[in-house]
């Protein structure tokens, strides 16, 4: 049996039809492109649990559902970052981080510290979630996800919600992550920048099909952008830190 | 006078206390999948507000009393009737009071919207883990609005504490109906103090209600 994701859905949702088939490899982010309304978010629900509609899922050759079965939300081993952080507001960005690390129950494979560590979160642990930044708040969120020890990833849309100061902050972690990461994620995005510098693969969307599935663009690209908006790619990249390579 | 005061806090407590409970998950389940029945048993829920007390009290005193199906079944139990007792007032409260308690918990559940409790499953908390450890600390705001409003609600009624209790002094006499009774003998000065003990009170529960509606304002982001 395999160990990456293997799934397929099929079914109406308020007049919307998904029939989608899709698989990811057992590591290595695959990005989920496709015009709004055709169907990314049902799927990445779909896959969390969030939504019932007719299908299977395997992972990591682990029945999530078929005709007999359907694992509730709470039971999948999923780490979910939607496109809005949702952070918990009563809980400070410790607790919103170890809330599901609590519940994981099984061995910590990603522990506290690292995860600290590869989010640059040490500064916010105490604060409260209300006065974080819109890319502190995502980076929590994801934090979070990956410390209830998920066996698959998923994103929707991190970073559509940020402003480009605050993208260009959040890209470096996310690349790390792509680096680090052990298990198969899901990155929906329509950023073509966004996607050549995070994912290995692409899988298109259109209607509630999957179209095409096809290697993700090798290099990172800022073709196509105005040098305004170069420069301040550039500038917020310095603001956080980062220094140019040599 | 004490014992009266004594019956009116002791009433009100165990009416806020009992209905919070039981408004609970009818608030949770109201709040859940809007489906348009559901508004019939939100409108029941609701009619309290609207019913002439006399009304309410005439329909509870019915029911409470020995003859009705309902008291009926606690025969073998020993439990002849309700009416005239302090049971049957703190029954009779939370009916009228009910709609006092559901809705700002209600509003507050609804609020929040579905998705605190999808980032709690995806986190692996079931259900009911969720509900204590998510919704109801977000819906906390909700719960002292009702508190405070049931609390001063029951302090304030007197319709249907008259019908179904009768002011027998020491088990089902209220403030409200002691003041009642005061005026009636024409003994003004102790309905004076009484009242305006009742003023006061209710000043301060109003004061106490804004402060807090104030204070979470600012918590909420």
């Amino acid at each position: 049996m395999s160990s990456g994701v293997e799934g397929r859905f099929a079914g109406g949702l308020g007049g919307f039809h998904l029939d989608a088939d899709f698989a990811l490899a057992p590591q290595g982010i695959t990005a989920l492109s496709g015009p709004s309304g055709s169907g990314k978010t049902t799927l990445l629900r779909c896959i969390a649990g969030l939504a019932h509609l007719g299908g299977r899922l395997t992972v990591a050759g682990e029945v999530w559902q078929d005709a007999q079965t359907f694992l509730p939300p709470h039971r999948r081993p999923v780490g979910v970052v939607f496109q809005e952080a949702s952070l918990l507001p009563h809980l400070s960005v410790r607790g919103n981080l170890l809330y599901g690390a609590k519940r994981a129950g099984t061995a910590a494979n990603v522990r506290l510290d690292d995860t600290i560590d590869l989010l640059g979160l040490a500064p916010l642990l105490a604060r409260s979630t209300a006065n974080l930044s819109g890319g502190e708040r995502q980076r929590v969120a994801l934090g979070r996800a990956l410390l209830s020890q998920p066996r698959l990833l998923l994103m929707d849309e991190p970073l559509s919600s940020l402003d480009a100061g605050s993208k260009a902050e959040i890209l470096p972690y996310l690349e790390r992550l792509h680096r680090t990461l052990a298990i198969p994620a899901l990155y929906i995005s329509h950023d073509g920048r966004e996607i050549a510098r995070l994912a290995d693969r692409v899988l298109f969307m259109k209607d509630g099909r999957i179209s095409a599935s096809e290697d993700a663009p090798v290099e990172p690209t800022l073709a196509g952008l105005g040098a305004a908006e170069r420069d301040r790619l550039a500038l917020a990249a310095l603001r956080a830190g980062l220094t140019p390579e040599a | 006078m004490g014992e009266v005061v004594w019956t009116t806090l002791r009433l009100a407590g165990l009416t806020t206390v009992l209905l919070l409970i039981l408004a609970t998950p009818l608030a949770w389940w109201l709040s859940r999948r809007r489906a348009w029945w559901k508004e019939i048993v939100g409108a029941v829920t609701t009619l309290p507000i609207i019913l002439p007390p006399s009304v309410l009290g005439f329909y509870i005193l019915i029911a409470i009393a020995p003859q009705s199906p309902l008291m009926g079944l606690l025969h073998p139990f020993g439990i002849r009737t309700l009416a005239f007792t302090f049971e049957g007032l703190v029954i009779g409260s939370m009916i009228y009071s009910l709609p006092f308690a559901v809705q700002p918990i209600r509003g507050a559940f609804e609020a929040m919207g579905p998705r605190p409790m999808e980032v709690a499953a995806t986190l692996r908390a079931s259900p009911l883990d969720a509900f204590f450890t998510v919704a109801l600390p977000l819906a906390r705001r909700g719960f002292l609005t009702a508190a405070i409003l049931v609390f001063a609600h029951t302090i304030g009624e007197f319709g249907v504490v008259l019908m179904i209790g009768g002011g027998i002094p020491g088990k089902t006499e209220v403030i409200s109906v002691r003041i009642y009774q005061l005026v009636e003998s024409l003994r003004y000065g102790e309905a004076h103090r009484l009242a305006a003990g009742v003023v006061v009170f209710s000043f301060l529960a109003l004061l106490g209600l804004l402060l807090v509606d104030r204070r979470t304002d600012e918590a909420v982001r």
